[in-house]
């Protein structure tokens, strides 16, 4: 049974052909005994990547593929680190759904266009931050 | 913002699925986005007011 509907999926084919500029890879951490969320993340991740020719997916094991699990600097699972020409350091952690669902996406879009969208003043003021930022989102599911 | 920034990195934390942290930062109610530990933001908030909170962080 799939997790995007018909129409869905239609839509988003669309919306990737039109939009997407260069390759994404969604890169999944999950674990060998995959909780019950660490495969439907991984099946939305691969239905999304079927609907583009432009998104790869790449699926490692937290614990047995710990280089990989440093390289993307992931702690949880289930983990998508989207990817693009570079590593922006975008991490979705737990599954993406509802409204989640739909920040995926673009950021998928924007990460392929490798364009944040922000004003030219919000640009601006990020270029003189001189410390790391670390950003955590929390939502749940609706 | 993390794309615009090499400094700046986003996670997306589906609160459900992580009772420790959203016990570690308080999560009531979402969106909550908290800033390197310390910062918060409670809501949808507008850009602006996300930068504000991201500079603060980045002090």
């Amino acid at each position: 049974m799939s997790l995007i509907g018909q129409k869905d999926a239609d839509h988003l084919r669309e919306r990737f052909s039109d939009k997407l500029v260069n390759p994404v890879r969604l890169v999944m951490f999950t674990q060998e005994i995959e909780c019950q969320y660490c495969r439907e993340t991984r099946q939305l991740v691969e239905e999304i990547a079927a609907l583009s020719d432009e998104i790869d997916v790449e699926a490692y094991n937290l614990i047995t593929d710990a280089e990989k699990t440093q390289e993307y600097n992931v702690d949880k699972i289930p983990a998508i680190a989207v990817m693009g020409a570079q590593d922006y350091g975008i991490r979705y952690y737990g599954i993406p759904s509802g409204y989640e669902f739909t920040s995926l996406i673009e950021d998928i879009i924007s990460v392929s266009e490798g364009d944040s969208g922000l004003s030219a003043a919000t640009r601006e003021a990020i270029a003189q931050i001189a410390k790391p930022v670390h950003i955590q989102v929390f939502v749940t599911p609706t | 913002m993390a794309i615009e920034s090499d400094l700046i990195r986003a996670d997306m934390v589906e609160a459900i699925e992580f009772p420790h942290l959203t016990s570690k930062y308080n999560v009531y109610g979402v969106p909550r986005s908290v800033f390197n530990e310390t910062i918060y933001v409670e809501g949808a908030a507008p850009e602006s007011v996300f930068l504000e909170k991201l500079l603060e962080a980045a002090k």
